[in-house]
């Protein structure tokens, strides 16, 4: 038991969530954070497909990563992921349909997110499937994790409510607060994507 | 024929894959050092979208829909598979045609181009076609028939291109500028895209 959470193994599974974030610091699974973030919802819900997957896509490929030809890997790697996207997307569909149209093509586009392949590619490929699975919901975490913030962000300011519940309250708008329209804009998930990576490397003197 | 310009100013300026829908932003951001490698980027994805979006169609409309194959049933959740598999081959095929007949075009895209299949603009083309088959024919977005589809593809990768060759502009005058230590790099470049977009926006009452 202590093996399977030793020193390593608690390092693949808690570096990603601050010093080695994949959103911020890596610079990967972009299109998807920026695009799902206008509400709260979605990006919980996103948050949670791409960490699942992750964490399965890792131990999928690292249980057959002695039996995968080197030239064709990448195409080995996109199918069981996209096999896995197929059925979370299924999943969706049947449980949670508003959402999943909510979501639209972003669903299909984790097939292409550059965490997974990434976290395939660098990790799984070369190592056992427990620390692959600790990996991938580490990766899964971290993306979340900044999802949850900007989605956090946009939802406060643009339209006034949280997970779909009004929190600014009524006597601030008879007092002339206006909902910032502009936060509902696809352009201002990445300014504050921007800001973050700029509030991260400020507290994180190392990675300037 | 006007709905096939419309569709394809639209695609370029309107529904930019960039501005709009922040597809392929990983290789955006890390390809937007020089112009130079920038538009050779832009020049790859635009072919391979070319070729990629008009046989997904094809597969879509005769393969995958309902009744196609076999009467009564609808294989378009095979789509994910199917799609990234027919991407995935079509980058490998255009990498061997290039390297046999053009080899300085392969010494210049050099990685780039096999990094093409896990590019989420080609992958989420495909996506927002198969979307597009089921809308009203008075629709201007709608995609009718192949050479809609081939407008579409071609629209959405010279729409890329511009994107990724202004941004590429921009960094290479960056170089000179003072800007905050935390900031530098990727931060100021969220922001710069962040601004960008607000600046596409204009476009969105472009009426054809």
């Amino acid at each position: 038991m202590s093996q399977l959470f030793s020193k390593d193994n608690m390092a693949a599974l808690t570096n990603p969530l601050n010093l080695d974030n994949p959103v911020v610091v890596q610079i990967l699974g972009i299109c998807s954070a920026l695009a799902v973030t206008s509400q709260l919802e979605p990006a919980i819900v996103m948050g949670l497909s791409v960490t699942v997957i992750t964490a399965f896509s890792n131990v999928i490929i690292s249980l057959i990563r002695k039996s995968i030809p080197n030239r064709i890997r990448i195409i080995v790697q996109l199918v069981v992921v996209a096999a896995l996207v197929t059925i979370v997307s299924q999943v969706l569909k049947a449980f949670a349909y508003d959402v999943s149209v909510q979501l639209s093509v972003y669903v299909g586009l984790i097939i292409t997110n550059c965490i997974l392949m990434g976290r395939l590619e660098a990790f799984a490929m070369m190592n056992k499937p427990w620390p692959s699975f600790l990996d991938g919901i580490g990766n899964g975490i971290g993306y979340a994790i900044i999802l949850i913030i900007v989605a956090f962000v946009r939802e406060l300011l643009g339209s006034g409510s949280l997970l779909g519940f009004q929190v600014v309250p009524q006597w601030c708008y008879d007092h002339g607060y206006v909902n910032n329209g502009m936060m509902t804009m696809p352009a201002m998930s990445l300014i504050i994507v921007g800001c973050v990576i700029w509030a991260h490397r400020a507290y994180n003197k190392e990675l300037q | 024929m006007e709905h096939l310009i419309s569709l394809f100013v639209r695609s370029i300026f309107v529904d930019n894959m960039i501005f709009a829908f922040f597809l392929g932003m990983c290789s955006y951001l890390a390809v937007s050092k020089s112009v130079k490698t920038a538009l050779g980027l832009g020049a790859a994805v635009t072919f391979v979208l070319l070729i990629t979006v008009p046989v997904d169609y094809l597969l879509q409309v005769y393969v995958l829909g309902p009744n196609c194959l076999v009467e009564g049933v609808d294989l378009s959740f095979l789509s994910f598979i199917l799609f990234i598999a027919v991407i995935a081959g079509i980058v490998q095929l255009v990498e061997m045609v290039v390297e046999r007949f053009s080899p300085s075009l392969y010494a210049a895209l050099g990685i780039f181009l096999p990094l093409i299949a896990v590019n989420c603009s080609i992958m989420g083309a495909s996506l927002f076609m198969q979307q597009r088959i089921t809308m009203p024919d008075t629709n201007s977005q709608a995609i009718l028939n192949v050479w809609d589809s081939i407008a579409y593809a071609l629209g959405s990768g010279i729409g890329w291109l511009l994107a990724i060759v202004a941004l590429a502009a921009i960094r290479e005058k960056m170089a000179y500028t003072d800007v905050p230590k935390p900031l530098q790099g990727l931060g100021i470049t969220f922001i710069m895209v962040g601004l960008m977009a607000m600046a596409f926006m204009c476009f969105s009452g472009l009426n054809l």
